[in-house]
């Protein structure tokens, strides 16, 4: 199942993306998404990924990447350096401070892309409600103590969020559980993927 | 083929410069004629355009890999270079030379001066990194090779690799800046500054004429000894040698025989045979004096360079700390140079460019597929 979403995510983003743009992926583990950009949509690839045993698979891939912290990493950037800037479950994963992630991508990057898993979808409500556990869900398939997840974000939070920031949303796709989510988003997806800018 | 050796191999040498036509050197001064020694492995392709340029770090040779005629070990850096390897000689023709200044075949302090018949010892003028690659410039035209597929080094060998960045960027296609710095820190220059007062107060070394009677060996082999703690770990030192102790010949109060200390006191002499003590001032000087970045910030000299830079540093590496290679890095980014960098986890020290071989040749190794792909 967990395929099944990540698989569609990454064709959702791949057509975000126009043609021969320059992107950086923030946590980009093994290029996975790059690769396929720079196949696709012959993208000017930089990777940006902390762990050192996923270096030498983006290396063999042949896409840049720097081994460094996104944080860290991102900061150095002059602004609009890039067209776009993708976090692919980053945000939630592997991010300390989601805001300050989110507003330094939109200064180096002119579009940013950012994908999560929807922590209020229906089956969370669910577990949480009447069962009292954490939920477990396709798109949050871990149990609490091995979880990669710092934060949990569901879509109306991250919209409410782009309103206060004054953060255009230009693109939003939701994922159920076998095809796109458009009835009730917030209660029916397992991702959302949303494209955002700021003037 | 996988992984084999190169066998026997040979250094050759070029001279050029002769007169009138010297080199003008950075310090101003012309110095001709110069004698470089090299090595080439591998074969050179019909358009020129799998050459690829090792530059070593301070007291290597032009002896990259293989074996010399009669020799039991190979080149400093023969596990990288090799049918099959990380540099692959199947796919790419290697050359590596002695730097401007040593002591292994080109032309430095040791040589003899043409105008007074004896060696130059402090005659001979200050070089800089620069120089060094101008000279590898040199060898690489005699060659006939108008672009380089990469220039790669560690340590001092990583500041030739960027020498050729910011001074040649139109002659390479990419650079492998391996355990190196922008510049020296002035914890790098002290320890640089021991190593040449310990040979400047050896009473044999004479103003640097000792060509032809006793060399200031005790004063170069003390030098040698404070270089190697800097080449390792704490980590390392403790693997490699613990508290244990050898027995000893010369026994005396405070020679309690810890293996550490014998490791020290071998390469210390061992050093003494195979390296100049003029050859180490001179160098030295110039690694302490580069600076990339001339004063400006790096990332403006950079500025709309096509090549591609790959940065590796090392966990442990304690002398070229992370945080060098990370300046070198962030220059690349301002920059927009398309840059790959990997910290290797190692406990070696600063020695892990030398040892890490299985990581350095998973990154050089595909590194280098996609420099050839990418073309012009």
């Amino acid at each position: 199942m967990l395929r099944y979403i990540r698989e569609i995510e990454f064709q959702t983003i791949c057509d975000y993306i126009k043609e021969g743009s320059s992107v950086l992926d923030l946590g980009c583990g093994d290029c996975e998404l790059l690769h396929r950009l720079i196949k696709d949509k012959n993208i000017k690839a930089q990777g940006i990924e902390i762990n050192e045993k996923e270096i030498y698979k983006c290396v063999q891939k042949g896409v840049s990447v720097l081994h460094e912290d996104i944080e860290y990493g991102l900061s150095e950037y002059k602004d609009k350096s890039f067209d776009y800037i993708v976090l692919q479950q980053s945000l939630s994963e592997v991010v300390k401070q989601p805001d300050k992630v989110i507003q330094e991508s939109l200064r180096v990057g002119r579009k940013v892309i950012i994908s999560f898993s929807n922590f209020a979808h229906y089956s969370s409500r669910v577990q949480i409600f009447l069962k009292g556990r954490t939920p477990i869900t396709p798109s949050l398939p871990y149990s609490w103590y091995d979880t990669p997840n710092l934060h949990f974000l569901s879509l109306s939070d991250f919209i409410r969020y782009c309103r206060e920031r004054k953060i255009k949303i230009e693109k939003k796709t939701y994922l159920g559980t076998k095809r796109k989510a458009y009835l009730f988003p917030n209660f029916c997806a397992l991702v959302g993927i949303f494209m955002i800018s700021q003037d | 083929m996988a992984n084999e050796s190169l066998g026997i191999v040979e250094t050759k040498y070029f001279t050029f410069a002769e007169a009138p036509g010297e080199l003008q050197l950075e310090s101003g001064e012309k110095l001709g004629p110069i004698t470089i020694a090299y090595e080439t492995y591998g074969k050179l392709n019909k358009d020129k355009s799998n050459a690829v340029l090792i530059t070593h770090a301070f007291s290597g040779d032009a002896h990259a890999a293989g074996y010399h005629e009669g020799d039991d070990k190979p080149g400093w850096w023969d596990g990288m270079i090799g049918p099959g390897k990380g540099f692959d000689t199947d796919k790419y023709y290697v050359i590596c030379s002695n730097v401007i200044g040593g002591c292994n075949g080109t032309t430095g302090p040791s040589s003899i001066n043409p105008e007074t018949g004896k060696p130059y010892g402090l005659d001979f003028p200050l070089i800089s990194i620069n120089d060094m690659v101008n000279v590898q410039k040199k060898l690489i035209e005699h060659l006939k090779i108008e672009k380089l597929l990469t220039v790669s080094g560690g340590s001092m060998g990583g500041m030739q690799a960027l020498s050729w960045l910011t001074k040649h960027p139109e002659k390479i296609k990419s650079a492998i800046i391996i355990a190196s710095a922008i510049k020296h820190s002035p914890q790098q220059i002290a320890f640089d500054e021991v190593g040449r007062v310990s040979i400047i107060s050896d009473p044999a070394w004479n103003n640097g004429e000792y060509y032809g009677k006793e060399a200031p060996a005790r004063g170069l082999a003390l030098a040698r000894m404070v270089g190697h703690i800097t080449y390792m770990s704490d980590k390392s030192m403790m693997e490699k040698f613990g508290r244990r102790i050898r027995n000893v010949k010369e026994r005396h109060k405070f020679n309690t025989g810890f293996e550490i200390e014998n490791y020290l006191h071998y390469r210390g002499s061992n050093f003494v045979n195979r390296f100049d003590a003029n050859s180490y001032l001179y160098i030295t000087k110039a690694i302490d004096c580069y600076d990339a970045s001339e004063g400006k910030n790096l990332s403006e000299i950079l500025h709309g360079i096509k090549a591609k830079v790959m940065i590796l540093a090392f966990k442990s590496d304690w002398l070229y700390p992370k945080y060098q290679a990370k300046e070198i890095i962030k220059a690349c980014k301002v920059a927009g140079i398309d840059t790959t960098s990997c910290e290797i986890e190692s406990t070696y020290g600063h020695d892990a460019f030398l040892l890490e071989i299985k990581e350095e040749t998973q990154l050089i190794k595909h590194f280098l597929e996609k420099v050839v792909q990418a073309g012009e």
